[in-house]
């Protein structure tokens, strides 16, 4: 099953409340998928030339401030700000998109890189959304986007490292509900070009290619159009980009996903029943997008 | 009676299990309003009392699957399979609908008056269906009996592997499914769509100007019972 939500937020009067108003979305689909939940949260708090790097520890009594002493010692005086978050951190520094992630692998291979960028950060864990949610605050958090995933396992083993968004380039992140059938070539082609996985599960494949394609110059939707030519299986896909926030549905269109649009807002969810509680949603406009279209919000 | 609500029932204060149970205790020709539906799913279903019954809000699954009697209306979206084996009377949706708007329904009318997601009247068995807007893809599939009345487009796929029920389209065909074809509007089918679309409240439809869809009849062999009635 598995359940998606999104919400990208036009009006920024409610950008202060995008947490309270994800995490009961989140919530409400526990159901859907009860045994991981995760988010990407969109905010422009860096400040200039810095990024946010979402790290997790495997301990609950890791070391962060040992890891933040290694890290200055390393980063050549650029400065270094860490926020912690539960067990994990986001860390917010001007190490360079390029440089940022090989420097923070070698500093600690135990940490991991759940996703960086200028504007997003992401939570992720085994988990119901509830607690998760909690875990980390996400209610509290401000922002003008999230995409978020409650997780039925079906092809892959259920760790934090599996849970989803799939973050695979900066500021990018992907939620998908569905299974693959021919993941396992197009990653062989994908690693035979060198790309590197952090996991064995098929979604992460797509946030893969995705990032492949836009990094060899395509805009998200063309990625997308890549994605119906490429992927076989089951697929509603949500993707998050800094600027943009696309839909994309097999052709089968198996997997359930509506839309509720408001002057304020665009509201997606894999049921209506996670939309419900969203201010003025009685007059959005509520439908379901259509098999292998593209939907995009930009701006 | 008309116009008084006699019953109100609400989400925010009862399960659906209590919603149900409430409506099935009822008595015929009570006018019920179930108030703030919140895309719960699973309201009115398998009721055979004759209730009229008005959802206040946005809907989820299943609503008015399996009924028998009422006549429910949605005052805005539905979610997958509304009005799903609807036995007979009206399942009205004021919004759009998602997937498998009226699937298996036996009898009955389901009217969708904004737009219908992929698959409605999938394996619709004598129902009656009836989309003012466009209606999604591989409407229509495998559908044995019945009526597909559809104002708007039609997405690809439609009508795959029909078997003996009709569709009717107001507007274009993006393809037709396997063994479906366009036939020729009888006097017959004029009467019936002007009737039909009378009773949905469709007045943007000119029934002489749809186009008709039914099966080819070339993957399927009934001769054993060719002297049915469907």
């Amino acid at each position: 099953m598995c359940g998606v939500v999104g919400l990208r937020l036009k009006d920024p009067a409610l950008h202060p409340v995008l947490g309270e108003l994800v995490v009961p979305m989140l919530d409400v689909l526990a159901s859907r998928g009860p045994d991981s939940t995760g988010v990407a949260i969109y905010r422009h708090d860096a400040g200039p030339g810095a990024l946010k790097y979402s790290l997790s520890a495997r301990a609950a009594d890791y070391d962060w401030g040992r890891y933040l002493a290694a890290l200055e010692a390393r980063a050549g005086g650029v400065p270094v700000e860490l926020r912690r978050r539960s067990r994990d951190a986001v860390l917010v520094a001007g190490l360079g998109a390029e440089h940022g992630p090989a420097l923070l692998a070698g500093l600690d291979p135990t940490v991991r890189l759940f996703g960086y960028g200028a504007a997003m950060e992401v939570y992720k864990d085994v988990g119901p959304a509830g607690e998760v949610c909690a875990r980390y605050g996400v209610a509290g958090m401000a922002g003008y986007q999230a995409i978020g995933h409650t997780r039925m396992a079906t092809e892959s083993a259920v760790t934090t490292e599996h849970s989803h968004p799939f973050a695979s380039a900066a500021d990018l992140a992907l939620v998908h509900n569905g299974s693959f059938s021919n993941y396992a070539s197009i990653r062989r082609e994908l690693a035979a070009d060198g790309v590197a996985f952090d996991t064995d599960n098929d979604s992460e494949v797509a946030a893969r290619y995705i990032a492949c394609e836009m990094a060899a110059g395509a805009g998200l939707a063309d990625a997308l159009r890549g994605v119906l030519k490429v992927f076989d299986g089951f697929f509603t896909l949500l993707v998050a980009a800094e600027q943009e926030f696309a839909v994309v549905r097999d052709s089968f269109a198996c997997k359930p996903m509506v839309v509720a649009e408001t002057p304020e807002y665009v509201a997606v969810a894999s049921e209506y029943v996670a939309l419900a509680d969203l201010p003025g949603v009685e007059k959005a406009r509520v439908f379901e997008p259509m098999p292998e279209e593209i939907y995009t919000w930009p701006g | 009676m008309a116009g008084v609500t006699a019953v109100e029932l609400s989400c925010a204060e009862l399960s659906v299990r209590e919603v149900n149970a409430a409506l099935r205790a009822l008595a015929d020709g009570t006018a019920v309003r179930i108030a703030e539906p919140r895309g719960r799913h699973n309201l009115a279903v398998g009721l055979s009392n004759r209730l009229d019954i008005r959802i206040a809000g946005n809907a989820g699954y299943f609503i008015g699957g399996l009924c028998d009697g009422p006549d429910i209306a949605v005052d805005g979206f539905v979610g997958w399979s509304v009005g799903e084996n609807l036995s007979s009377g009206l399942v009205r949706v004021r919004g759009n609908a998602s997937e498998c708007a009226g699937a298996s329904a036996r009898g009955g009318l389901i009217v969708i008056e904004g737009d219908a997601s992929s698959r409605a009247g999938i394996s619709l068995k004598g129902g009656t269906i009836a989309v003012a807007g466009d209606a999604g893809h591989m409407s229509g599939f495998m559908a044995q009996a019945g009526t597909i009345l559809i104002g708007g487009n039609a997405a690809g796929s439609l009508g795959d592997s029909l078997y003996e029920a009709v569709i009717y389209v107001g507007g274009k065909i993006a393809s037709l499914g396997a063994d479906a074809r366009v036939e020729e509007l009888t006097g017959d089918d004029v009467r019936r769509v002007g009737e039909l679309a009378g009773a949905a409240g469709f007045a943007h439809l000119s029934p002489e100007d749809v186009t008709k869809v039914a099966s080819a009849r070339s993957l399927y062999r009934f001769d054993a019972l060719k002297d049915q009635r469907y």
